[in-house]
């Protein structure tokens, strides 16, 4: 791979995201000067004094590698996916959003037009009589006024560009952040496509990992709510439904020290090609019975199978989005 | 700074699209002075609508991916709803568990805006060098040892969000009734050093607020200028004596004259808060139901109010602890009596709050409660509707919840922090505009000076609009009363300044 002179280049950008990725960075804390100095930041805009001209006029590749957080929404965040693609050797796709859609994937249930119809007309503290939508071009008093329109549907970066690696995480830890920028610092790259965490499923590095049983199986799922949770006990061998075992690890079971299930935000291992599959599988696999009606009983005690498989993931699943038919009669 | 050669080849800016930019138009009348001038926010939330069909319990998890900056508010009104949707009643520790961690992120997040976002306009300069505006010219100012003295104390509260709610960024702690796992007393002990750090560190941060801000007469007179000020509404939160809280209390409403108007709990927000739609912004207006929506005019007759911590000290009686309660004392004294409607104003309030923060923080973690395990009361009612309201960072945030028996989300609406203000930012920034525009002479530091109208209220529109708060993006089209653009000036995210004519 070329290395430019000096230090190497490096550009962070967010797309559509909720700036928790920022924050991540900003936690490096201290450490951040150790990046500063391995590193030359070329463009960061929520910290430093570089601007979209800058990259533009940059020679293509120029730049070592692009951190990339949040999904595309927009055509504005599409154009600029393209323009850092351009300008850089590696692409990496930062954080939950970027990586498989994140939260705001599963805007993708809906479409824009249920959105609208949902925020300015249907809310109960809207007032509006007269039935006012935003719109992408507006006159008042011959003045014209307009807005950027949106696409429809949520997508991770690599439906738009190709990407090299993931940083996966919402938001990815500090700890997570440090090592992907060794590695890359490395000059030994792994396969490209590679997530930048641990292969292995979060349980091998859960703190309660020894009171997980060797055979868990489970006839009843209970929610947090519902139930007192042992702050030492295997949340699954509890009885809460606790994505551990689909889940990437990497994240040092955050969730699980505060005493809460994991919801699968570090996305699937490398074997998994439909996260969300992949949980219903394990799931259905610790039920304990071989009995079809049996195994749907107890999965109908998870409430929102969709938002808790895909609850970061929908986007980058096989499923995507639901069918335009099934939205406009109100099923799914 | 101009970089006119150069910046003939980007007409396009980020801001003119969307994802939290905010937009400007301003349209001049036949002299060159402004007739009309828009703040736009080119973006929609969709998270009221994709929420429906989720448990409820898992709320507090989604809702603060609406917002990675302050994620802790979010999380935070959304257990109350939960409380509220169960009809269950945390025990005393939960509450304090909850109002600790709270205060906790409100020193964390009021230092980021004072020392990253908003502070560099004062403490680096108003019309110092856009590449000077930033946190690192606040360090260059104030000295590296102040920089780190800043990194660290952040650090450090950060891992008090970590130890208590699981993670920093989108916590974990939580649950109707009360909160997902106690405090230890190796964590108390942790959070007492840190909070008497903190209590310091405010007054520190105060001390500099007067040394670069008020002992500056240009940056006095900046504050007091009738550029920046509009008689309005104001709401905050407050305790049973009328004092300042973030975490719970009642809701009040004082008028322009400073008089209560209004005192209410959360559930009854609706016959008081409403929101108007424009064609031309995604995001809505909220106002004063019982007055109306007269437009965007100041006074008693318009129902436009004002939140965040200006409106907060506006709204209140003063501030439970000493030491905030003598910087609240001061802060009226020097901008002659309450109600002050100095928009510039807030970012001393800001740093009241701050204070006030650090040492409600303290008071609860030196708390021998604390460690009480007796951290959750289970809820047994049937779910039905909620609605929690906790002081975010940036105003008064309202989560409304109905759910069916199982607790399963039907229909969820929110009042955003920053919503609230939306009338009143879009009203400062064509004030500003109007004021510093004229004549078809265009000042090449005016980006600033309306960027530092809205800046005042540390709009989140990661909460209003997915996108990050601070060095926000301008896009200003200077039109001719025919409609043709005369001029567009652009401010990047690094603060630097084009122009095209």
């Amino acid at each position: 791979m070329r290395q430019p002179a000096g230090k190497p280049k490096v550009a962070f950008y967010w797309c559509a995201s909720c700036g928790g990725c920022e924050e991540a960075v900003v936690d490096l804390a201290e450490r951040i000067l150790d990046v500063v100095q391995a590193l030359d930041i070329v463009f960061w805009p929520v910290a430093l004094d570089f601007k979209r001209a800058d990259v533009e006029s940059m020679p293509d590749g120029s730049i070592l590698a692009s951190f990339i957080n949040g999904a595309v929404r927009t055509g504005e965040q599409e154009e600029m996916v393209l323009l850092l693609r351009r300008k850089s050797q590696l692409l990496i796709a930062f954080g939950a959003c970027a990586q498989i859609g994140g939260v705001p994937g599963l805007a993708n249930l809906w479409d824009r037009q249920s959105i609208f119809q949902k925020v300015y007309l249907d809310s109960p503290s809207t007032v509006n009589p007269e039935g006012v939508l935003p719109q992408v071009r507006i006159q008042e008093d011959g003045r014209e006024l307009s807005l950027p329109v949106f696409y429809d549907t949520v997508r991770p970066l690599d439906q738009v560009v190709e990407v090299d690696y993931y940083i996966p995480g919402c938001a990815p830890t500090p700890k997570v952040i440090l090592h992907a920028v060794q590695t890359l610092l490395s000059g030994e790259l792994p396969p490209r496509g590679s997530v930048l965490a641990p292969d292995r499923a979060l349980c091998e590095e859960c703190p309660r990992r020894d009171t997980k049983p060797e055979k868990l199986l489970l006839a009843e799922f209970r929610r947090p709510h519902e139930v007192f949770i042992d702050e030492g006990k295997c949340l699954l061998a509890q009885g809460i439904l606790c994505l551990g075992p689909a889940t990437r690890a990497g994240c040092e079971a955050l969730c699980i020290q505060g005493n809460m299930p994991c919801t699968g935000c570090f996305g699937p291992t490398s074997r998994v090609r439909d996260f969300g599959a992949k949980i219903l599988s394990a799931v259905a696999s610790i039920t304990g019975s071989n009995d079809e009606q049996e195994i749907e009983r107890i999965l109908s005690q998870i409430p929102d199978p969709v938002g808790t498989f895909y609850r970061y993931s929908l986007p980058a699943s096989l499923l995507r989005r639901r069918r335009r038919g099934a939205l406009a009669e109100g099923k799914g | 700074m101009s970089m006119e050669g150069k910046t003939r080849r980007i007409t396009i800016d980020p801001i003119t699209r969307l994802e939290g930019h905010g937009k400007i138009e301003i349209f001049l009348d036949e002299s060159g002075n402004v007739e009309r001038a828009y703040f736009q926010v080119p973006e929609l939330r969709g998270f009221e609508k994709f929420v429906e069909g989720r448990p409820a319990e898992e709320m507090p998890q989604i809702t603060s991916r609406i917002c990675g900056v302050c994620p802790t508010a979010h999380h935070m009104a959304s257990t109350k709803a939960l409380d509220a949707l169960y009809q269950v009643d945390p025990p005393p520790v939960a509450k304090k568990i909850r109002e600790l961690f709270y205060n906790t992120f409100m020193v964390e997040d009021h230092a980021l805006h004072f020392y990253f976002l908003g502070g560099p306009d004062f403490v680096v300069g108003p019309s110092a060098p856009p590449q000077e505006r930033n946190v690192l010219g606040v360090i260059a100012k104030v000295g590296v040892e102040v920089g780190q003295k800043v990194i660290a104390m952040r650090r450090k509260l950060r891992e008090i969000l970590a130890a208590v709610g699981g993670k920093p960024v989108h916590p974990v702690l939580g649950l109707p009734g009360g909160v997902a796992k106690r405090i230890t007393p190796e964590v108390q002990k942790q959070i007492r050093a840190v909070a008497a750090e903190a209590v310091g560190f405010a007054q520190f941060t105060l001390e500099v607020f007067h040394d670069v801000v008020l002992q500056n007469t240009d940056y006095v007179n900046l504050i007091l200028s009738d550029v920046f000020t509009h008689r309005t509404y104001y709401m905050g939160l407050v305790d049973q004596d009328n004092r300042v809280n973030f975490y719970d209390g009642w809701i009040r409403v004082v008028s322009p004259d400073g008089k209560e108007w209004a005192r209410f709990q959360a559930h009854q927000y609706l016959e008081v808060v409403a929101e108007h739609v424009e064609p031309w912004s995604y995001v809505k207006f909220c106002y004063l139901k019982p007055i109306g929506w007269r437009g965007f005019i100041d006074g008693a007759d318009s129902g436009v109010y004002c939140v965040a911590p200006l409106a907060r000290l506006n709204a209140s009686e003063g501030m439970a602890t000493p030491l905030a309660q003598e910087a609240y004392r001061e802060f009226y004294a020097t901008l002659g009596g309450k109600p002050v409607h100095h928009t510039l104003a807030n970012h001393w309030a800001r740093v009241v709050e701050l204070l006030y923060a650090a040492e409600r923080m303290k008071e609860l973690a030196d708390d021998p409660e604390l460690t009480d395990p007796h951290v959750r009361t289970l809820p047994t009612a049937t779910p039905r509707e909620g609605v929690g309201v906790v002081e975010a960072p940036r105003g008064t945030l309202i989560h409304h919840y109905q759910t069916d028996e199982r607790g399963i989300i039907q229909k969820a609406n929110l009042i955003v922090a920053t919503q609230n203000n939306a009338a009143r930012i879009a009203m400062s920034v064509e004030k500003a505009a109007k004021g510093l525009i004229s004549g078809h002479r265009i000042p090449e530091g005016i980006l600033n000076m309306v960027e530092m109208a809205f800046r005042a209220y540390d709009p989140c529109h990661a909460c209003a609009t997915h996108s990050l708060p601070g060095n926000m993006p301008l896009f200003i089209r200077v039109r001719d009363p025919k409609g043709n653009t005369v001029a567009t000036l652009r401010r990047d995210f690094d603060g630097s300044i084009h122009r095209d004519a």
